[in-house]
């Protein structure tokens, strides 16, 4: 008989606290599903998030009643799709709270942004011995496009390395800051660890350098209210699906000074203004960066999907999201031969854990008999790993349909692990 | 449905627990990598082959429960086989966890090895008891690359 840790105290603030969790999971069609038998448990947020109803009716209506191309048609529908589409762009832009929405690119995803900025920014900016600081807690969609660019341009990376907390050392990047620097890229939030970095503060720190800085939002924007005026970035990129709307859509903010300077990213259509063999003149913003048709109805419902989250609010989200996390992880702490990884004093509500009887790809097995939606694996961060020791991780990740009682059922699956493998 | 016994039978649980010819071999002439990338399991594969004959086979590495037994079951079952014998053997593990399997005479001659035969009914688990069985394949065929299941 397992008992389950967690005070009667500590469950009782989290279904006080004035957030009507179970009002807002009848918004999520996806959560009354059974998986094996057993109701959906799903801890696998920072993978992809779930999608509430007036995200998938807004794909409906759109692909039922507008859909036409956008910026070229002179008929009804396409003028009716094209202010849909812009008027996504404008909710983004208050969402992030950009000065002007010509800084707000779609584009297919974060990892698409990154690239975008590391090959137009980077090869027109960046040279031979340059210098590119990165942290040890990138995922590899924040790695792997600065190698790439490396290796064309012959620049450098650095990494920023972190603590056994999985906190960054500030100090050590500061070191790392030189006359060589032409760019910083950092992750706001880890999505291995849940660390949330002090990201004002990197940006302040490179800027009295004069150096640019892109952050990665992916794993932060469901999770906290994200100003980038007030952080300062230079470029903020996050995706969709990761924010309760469609996959295969993301934003690429970036400020309009920079932006106006870089080259396209891509060639085609919709990026241009006047094309002749000759000579090709390139589209203002946002549409310089946007070649080809774009995935409309995807960003569409991404703005349904900022809509519907703002309506509950973000900090409030965020708020409960920390008693969540605190409880989930007095729970698991509470399970012998249970180790989480990432315990920063600021995190977002992920647990990363492994077990000394089990390997995390049989836990992610048992647990999902259980019906409990894990991920088991290096997370697209394997060097988070190797910095841990370990080759792989269980992740529970919580979004704020989450629940204490799912806790608990996480909780009783990771003891029915234990069982088989002790 | 498929109970979670028919992953982790017992015979499973205890190779994962105290592996088979967990040991680099003395004299190893043929060697051979292998990964999964996605979950981040890892084996190196050292074999002693003599003419045609396996002699001695042993294994180093870390993973999950499954890629764990199924190489131990594996050096256990191919030592002393020819290389013919071994890549036979090969064929018939990859048809038995890729396939479903209704009568016993599909899991004949698998012998230990039909511990393995729930594997099929985990798609997601395929993989992690193929590895060890892979790797064999590309030290036998005396590849140069490690091999990954991706």
């Amino acid at each position: 008989m397992t008992t389950i840790p967690g005070s009667a105290a500590q469950r009782r603030e989290i279904g006080h606290a004035p957030f009507d969790v179970w009002r807002i999971r009848e918004d999520f069609p996806i959560l009354k599903q059974k998986v094996h038998g057993k109701p959906l448990v799903y801890l696998d947020n920072a993978a992809t998030t779930q999608k509430p109803q007036v995200v998938i009716d807004t794909l409906v209506r759109y692909y039922e009643t507008i859909n036409a191309n956008v910026h070229r048609g002179i008929h009804a529908l396409s003028e009716q799709a094209t202010q849909e589409y812009e008027g996504a762009r404008e909710t983004v832009r208050r969402f992030l709270n950009a000065a002007d929405a010509r800084e707000i690119i779609f584009v297919r995803g974060t990892t698409e942004a990154i690239n975008l900025v590391a090959q137009s920014y980077g090869r027109t900016f960046l040279t031979a011995g340059d210098e590119i600081v990165i942290s040890a807690m990138e995922h590899h969609s924040n790695i792997v496009p600065w190698q790439m660019l490396c290796e064309q341009i012959g620049a450098r990376l650095r990494v920023i390395p972190f603590d056994h907390r999985g906190e960054l050392s500030l100090e050590e990047y500061e070191k790392l800051l030189t006359e060589r620097t032409k760019f910083v890229s950092v992750v706001h939030v880890s999505n291995a660890l849940g660390t949330i970095n002090p990201v004002r503060q990197i940006v302040d720190l490179a800027h009295r350098r004069g150096i640019p800085v892109l952050v990665d939002g992916a794993q932060a924007v469901s999770h906290m209210a994200v100003d980038v005026q007030e952080l300062g970035c230079d470029f903020y990129a996050f995706s969709s699906h990761k924010l309760c709307g469609p996959t295969g859509v993301g934003v690429l903010y970036g400020k309009a000074e920079l932006l106006t300077r870089m080259p396209p990213y891509q060639g085609g259509g919709d990026m241009i203004s006047v094309v002749t063999f000759e000579k090709t003149h390139y589209n203002t913003l946002p549409y310089k960066f946007e070649a080809g048709t774009p995935h409309i109805a995807g960003v569409i419902g991404l703005g349904a999907a900022i809509t519907y989250v703002q309506s509950i609010g973000l900090d409030r989200i965020a708020a409960y999201e920390r008693d969540l996390l605190a409880y989930a992880t007095a729970a698991l702490d509470a399970i012998p031969g249970l180790q989480i990884i990432g315990t920063a004093r600021d995190k977002a509500a992920v647990l990363s854990f492994v077990l000394d009887c089990a390997h995390p790809h049989d836990i992610g097995t048992i647990l999902d008999r259980e019906g409990v939606a894990i991920r088991a694996g290096h997370h697209c961060a394997m060097p988070v790993m190797q910095r841990f020791g370990v080759p792989a991780t269980a992740r529970a990740s919580f979004a704020f349909y989450n629940t204490p009682e799912e806790v608990d059922v996480l909780v009783r699956a990771i003891y029915k692990a234990i069982e088989v493998f002790a | 449905m498929s109970d979670l016994r028919d992953l982790y039978q017992e015979v499973i649980l205890d190779h994962n627990r105290r592996p088979r010819n967990f040991r680099k071999v003395e004299g190893a002439n043929r060697t051979a990598e292998g990964h999964n990338p996605l979950c981040g399991d890892q084996l190196t594969l050292y074999l002693r082959v003599e003419g045609e004959v396996i002699r001695d086979i042993g294994f180093h590495g870390s993973g999950c429960a499954i890629s764990k037994a199924s190489a131990s079951l594996m050096t256990d079952s191919v030592k002393g086989k020819t290389i013919a014998e071994a890549e036979a053997l090969f064929e018939k593990v990859h048809a038995m966890l890729t396939t479903e399997h209704k009568a016993q005479a599909d899991l004949d001659g698998l012998g230990k090895l039909a511990v393995l035969s729930g594997v099929w009914e985990f798609p997601a688990r395929v993989k992690c008891a193929s590895l060890a069985w892979h790797t064999l394949h590309a030290a036998l065929q005396g590849a140069e690359q490690p091999v990954s299941t991706e």
